[in-house]
């Protein structure tokens, strides 16, 4: 394959998080790969520290945003203005955060206390890879690229909640979200739509009240599999795991795979699981 | 020639051990001008070099707001310090059978959970004498990196400052050990030739030459000293 770096910045700086580290390495090694096929040099951000995982709501906890700020700053050193992020939930804390910092009375209050950092001037946007691949790379690009399609296969796209609300960090439009479903499209499967795609899978409750979520992802699955998805396409790894693990007896036992998995089996850089190769016997061999 | 009596008179600085003033001679340690005040020190100290970490103290300066931590043998007074006796830091070291735990971030998560309030405030790696990036080590906890886990508190020497400071109450030093020891069990290569070594030790390869030696006088013995085999310098 001949390509030459989609960007003028072929260098992208990335933020991995807990997760991508430990349950998702599987996430991490397929969307850096396919990244890298795309020309990208990936470099991980230095010293990183947790996003924050959950987004605090309690207005006065800054303790919470110091975290999630820390990494900004990170990014801060280096002179870069961005960083990627593979998980929604990553994704969502941390730009949530850099929002938070944009009330000079915030960002004042933080950089008062994070006394060890050099102060955080407010300057560094946080990207979902859904964003950079659309908004950057571009479906064009993007379908170019491809050198397994994935034609055949039908892909529920699942956004949860942490791509899309609240509507100031979505990635599309909150309600009526496309991103993922033309990603599907540009790597060449078809896109089911369902209508649980932007419901919550019950998120941390899954601790507490996994009745609760066994009910919401009852919903989801059920949805999915009357559109006709054979897999669902995530980037969460929360979700990821509500879907599978929480699954009650009695709902449609659809694979869940993370987006930059599909992303790589299209570039062809790892093997489309058997499950969905079988199901697409004759399609795809 | 007649001997002159020089009597130097020690520069002396003035610091407050809870709340009360002393004046103390400029350059001993913390540990030394509390001794030197009257305090006669039964916990809260121990090897006097830097190494054991029961002397872990606080203190504070003039004119400035933060909390210094420090080990009190190794650190001079200065003037106008305010110092606290600290005898030690109360943290629960939770059981587990070495044996049955995996060398993976669940096993120092199920042990302990209170790692996952760590908020990245950083006030740990702020409080370390030893200057460790204890912030990092919880977060590669957190992220289930033993390893990095066991290298980053590899010169931790227990003393508690971060444990004492820390707003998530994570008992960091119970959790380094924790680490180490997986890390120690599972995850650091395997030394071939001392298992091999111990072996031959346990089968009596070296037994005979041991009791030829211990049936030699002592005269033979340090004549045996003499010709031994050196390596050239």
């Amino acid at each position: 394959m001949n390509l030459s770096p989609v960007t003028r910045h072929p260098s992208l700086l990335y933020f991995p998080g807990c997760a991508l580290k430990d349950q998702a390495k599987n996430y991490e090694r397929a969307t850096l790969s396919a990244l890298a096929t795309l020309g990208y040099e990936v470099k991980e951000l230095p010293r990183w520290n947790c996003c924050g995982t959950v987004y605090s709501l309690a207005q006065d906890d800054l303790m919470r945003h110091v975290g999630p700020v820390r990494n900004l700053i990170r990014a801060q050193e280096l002179g870069e203005t961005r960083v990627l992020t593979l998980c929604a939930m990553c994704y969502n804390t941390l730009s949530r955060s850099a929002l938070f910092v944009q009330n000079p009375e915030n960002l004042r209050r933080i950089n008062a206390f994070m006394d060890d950092e050099e102060d955080y001037q407010g300057g560094v946007r946080v990207v979902h890879l859904a964003q950079l691949l659309l908004e950057e790379i571009g479906e064009e690009k993007l379908s170019q690229a491809v050198v397994k399609p994935l034609s055949g296969l039908r892909f529920g796209a699942y956004y949860g909640c942490t791509l899309l609300r609240p509507k100031e960090v979505a990635v599309d439009h909150p309600d009526r979200p496309e991103v993922l479903e033309r990603i599907i499209a540009a790597l060449g499967a078809e896109a089911v739509a369902f209508p649980e795609r932007t419901e919550c899978c019950g998120a941390y409750l899954t601790v507490t009240r996994p009745d609760i979520v066994r009910e919401r992802v009852s919903e989801i699955l059920l949805s999915a599999g009357r559109a006709g998805a054979q897999a669902l396409l995530t980037s969460c790894p929360l979700c990821k795991f509500n879907l599978e693990e929480r699954r009650p007896l009695g709902a449609p036992k659809i694979p869940v795979f993370y987006l930059g998995e599909a992303l790589a089996w299209a570039l062809g850089i790892e093997e489309i699981p058997e499950e969905l190769r079988k199901s697409l016997a004759g399609v795809m061999r | 020639m007649d001997e002159v009596q020089v009597k130097v008179k020690p520069e002396m600085v003035t610091v407050y051990i809870m709340g009360q003033a002393y004046q103390v001679p400029a350059g001993l340690t913390i540990l030394k001008a509390l001794e030197y005040a009257g305090f006669r020190l039964v916990r809260g100290v121990g090897c006097r070099g830097g190494f054991c970490g029961a002397c872990a103290t606080v203190y504070r300066l003039p004119g400035d707001y933060r909390l210094y931590a420090d080990l009190a043998c190794q650190t001079t007074v200065k003037d106008g310090m305010y110092l606290a006796l600290l005898p030690s830091t109360p943290a629960e070291r939770r059981p587990y059978d070495l044996k049955k735990v995996r060398p993976a971030g669940e096993t120092l998560l199920a042990l302990y959970p209170e790692l996952g309030r760590c908020v990245a405030c950083n006030t740990c790696t702020k409080s370390c004498p030893q200057k460790l990036e204890v912030m990092d080590a919880v977060q590669a906890a957190l992220r289930g990196d033993v390893a990095k886990v066991a290298e980053l508190t590899f010169d931790c020497l227990s003393c508690g400052l971060c444990t004492m400071r820390c707003p998530a109450e994570i008992p960091h030093y119970h959790v380094w050990q924790l680490a180490r020891r997986l890390y120690g069990a599972y995850l650091a290569p395997k030394a071939e030739h001392l298992h091999r070594r111990v072996q031959e030790i346990a089968e009596g390869k070296f037994a005979a030459e041991l009791d030829r030696l211990m049936r030699l006088s002592q005269e033979e013995l340090r004549e045996l000293y003499k010709a031994r085999e050196i390596e050239p310098e």
